[in-house]
């Protein structure tokens, strides 16, 4: 049913919808609505059987949810932020066990300076976690990612991060078609698991394995991310089928045709992209867009044919490699091995920036000219970092950067634009 | 595409205001989306909220920084911040006051812009009257439809019934019908005048 919702109260409903048996949740910015409004609906009982169970802290969340999931349950959490930071060790138990959990991941910044607002670098900083990472570009593609990453899940018996933008995504109202519950039904069958503790059946799940056999578990791990290069584009196509969208698979280009620029980036930022893109070839510049949205598993050969034909390309991320530059854009560029062609970073956005179309125009026409430095910082304030940095070369005892730069700003308190 | 910015305070129902704007567009089968200011709100601190209108998907995600609307909820925050920032030359103003524009020594606002796009309206009063709570944003959604007639006073409804339920809804009906009746009575004057 089409509706104008809150994104955190659409993507609730979608993983009603998929029939959750176990949700865990421990409250926190911006993902909070979400399992506020899942925890109503068990409540008066419009989503049975469910157990929701409220936790002490995000390592419980992922400690319960390991072992619903190992129980025989399809579970589910959602965090962000610091409280994914707080349940890694359990984030690669999930993984390393094999057990098919989904969990919504808003995304935003991670501290310090502690920040509230949106970012790539929480589910980025999980990249290698063994966790497969699905990035959803609008509140429809989360709704419907959601529903694609159960399935994914438990085909491999995998667990799935479901991204999407922390307050620019999960607190906009927007349009949004709620599939039925049949329909879901329909694409996603009950949960079957490959491994499952049952006091009938005693088995062992989480055994110490030493060298003879670590590297294989480790191998079979990246084995089936392989395996989900494939599968993620079916179930796309399969949705497709059963609800008559087109959401999710590994990329999607825009106006990618001719083009002679390639602006890759993930998540609801592309939205602003395709407007500046739409403004660009108005004017006739050959400009196009690759949209990744499963980040785990990298799509490199589909990387890598999107951007075959052009003759640049910019990376553009909400994240950042301290020390290194991309976190993407490495990717991407390894991707693009041996096609000599030229790849910028623009790293855009940290901690909820707003990243505003005439910032875009001129990047992207900067990029066109090829006249980017290998790594840009979009709109980063030059004159408050070389302030801060003169008064470290002139001070020993310069103090904390980043109260110096709220001083300096002349801001006693956060603000947004 | 039509971008409305709603300034406020804390507890003001700032972002309630343009999820039901949205939810109103919605309504009447357009395209809207609405989204905070995403600060770490608190009562009574200055709260931006903003609202987009148009009859195709809006794919657009930065701030609303050139607005064609300004709704202002609370008339002190025009001592606080630069509320008018980047508003359109033809763009509508809805001030939440009982006062005139020219008793608040704003009457230098409307040189070079259209003054029949400027307009005050006593909400928090009218709030008062009808909710008995010092809530203004839905009567200033039923002005805001009057002044601009961008979307209809039946929409408006339809957001409240949507969002409210019982005496809350009827307050808030009760208070933003009365106000579109101001403002288009306002309107009206002015265009005999």
């Amino acid at each position: 049913m089409l509706k104008q919702t809150e994104g955190s109260k659409a993507v609730a409903e979608a993983v009603a919808l998929c029939r959750p048996e176990v949700i865990c949740a421990y409250p926190i910015s911006p993902q909070t609505h979400i399992v506020e409004a899942l925890g109503e609906m068990v409540k008066a009982g419009e989503l049975t059987p469910c157990e929701f169970i409220n936790v002490e802290s995000e390592f419980a969340a992922m400690s319960v949810a390991i072992g619903s999931s190992a129980a025989g349950a399809r579970s589910y959490t959602a965090t962000a932020s610091q409280g994914l930071l707080f349940m890694v060790e359990a984030v690669y138990n999930a993984s390393g066990l094999g057990l098919p959990i989904v969990m919504t991941v808003a995304n935003r910044a991670i501290g310090a300076p502690i920040n509230i607002w949106n970012d790539h670098s929480d589910s980025l900083s999980q990249r290698d976690s063994g966790w497969m990472q699905l990035f959803a570009e609008t509140n429809q593609e989360a709704v419907d990612l959601h529903i694609q990453a159960f399935r994914l899940a438990e085909e491999l018996s995998m667990p799935v991060m479901v991204c999407m933008d922390g307050f620019i995504l999960t607190h906009a109202f927007e349009r949004v078609d709620i599939p039925s519950q049949e329909q879901v039904d329909a694409y996603l069958p009950p949960f079957d698991p490959r491994q499952v503790l049952d006091p009938k059946e005693p088995i062992s799940i989480g055994a110490m394995v030493g060298p003879e056999a670590f590297m294989e578990v480790k191998y079979l791990a990246h084995a089936k991310q392989m395996q989900a290069l494939e599968l993620i584009p079916q179930l796309a196509a399969e949705f497709k089928q059963t609800f008559g969208r087109d959401s999710g698979g590994l990329v999607r280009t825009y106006r990618a045709d001719d083009a002679e620029t390639m602006i890759v980036a993930m998540g609801s930022v592309l939205g602003t992209i395709k407007d500046v893109v739409d403004e660009m070839r108005a004017e006739g510049h050959k400009i196009g867009v690759l949209g990744i949205i499963s980040y785990r598993p990298f799509p490199l050969a589909q990387v890598r044919a999107a951007l075959l034909n052009c003759k640049r390309f910019v990376v553009l991320e909400k994240s950042l490699a301290v020390g290194m530059g991309g976190i993407v854009a490495t990717d991407v560029r390894m991707a693009v091995t041996g096609t000599g062609l030229r790849g910028f970073t623009a790293i855009a956005g940290l901690g909820g920036r707003s990243i505003p179309k005439a910032s875009l125009h001129k990047l992207f026409r900067q990029a066109e000219k090829e006249e980017l430095e290998p790594v840009t910082f979009v709109d980063l304030d030059w004159d408050a970092v070389n302030k801060q940095l003169e008064r470290e070369r002139q001070n020993r005892h310069s103090g904390p950067i980043a109260e110096n730069i709220l001083h300096d700003k002349g801001i006693v308190s956060a603000k947004f634009g | 595409m039509f971008q409305i910015r709603i300034h406020g305070r804390g507890g003001q129902g700032v972002v309630t205001a343009t999820e039901m704007l949205s939810v109103a567009a919605f309504e009447e089968g357009r395209h809207a989306q609405a989204f905070p200011s995403f600060g770490s709100e608190r009562t009574g601190a200055p709260v931006v909220a903003f609202c987009r209108i148009d009859d195709k998907d809006i794919r657009l995600r930065e701030p609303i920084m050139e607005p064609d609307a300004l709704i202002i909820q609370d008339p002190t925050l025009l001592h606080q911040i630069d509320v008018f920032a980047g508003l359109k030359p033809d763009g509508y103003v809805l001030l939440n006051t009982h006062h005139s524009f020219d008793a608040l020594g704003l009457g230098d606002l409307f040189k070079g812009r259209k003054a029949e796009r400027f307009c005050t309206l006593p909400a928090t009063q009218l709030a008062l009257k009808h909710i008995g709570r010092p809530i203004p944003n839905a009567p200033l959604l039923a002005g805001f439809a009057a002044l601009s007639n961008i979307i209809k006073l039946e929409s408006v409804v339809k957001a409240i019934n949507k969002k409210f339920s019982g005496k809350v809804a009827d307050g808030n009906v009760a208070a933003a019908t009365e106000a579109y009746n101001m403002v288009k009575e306002k309107m009206k004057e002015f265009a005999d005048a």
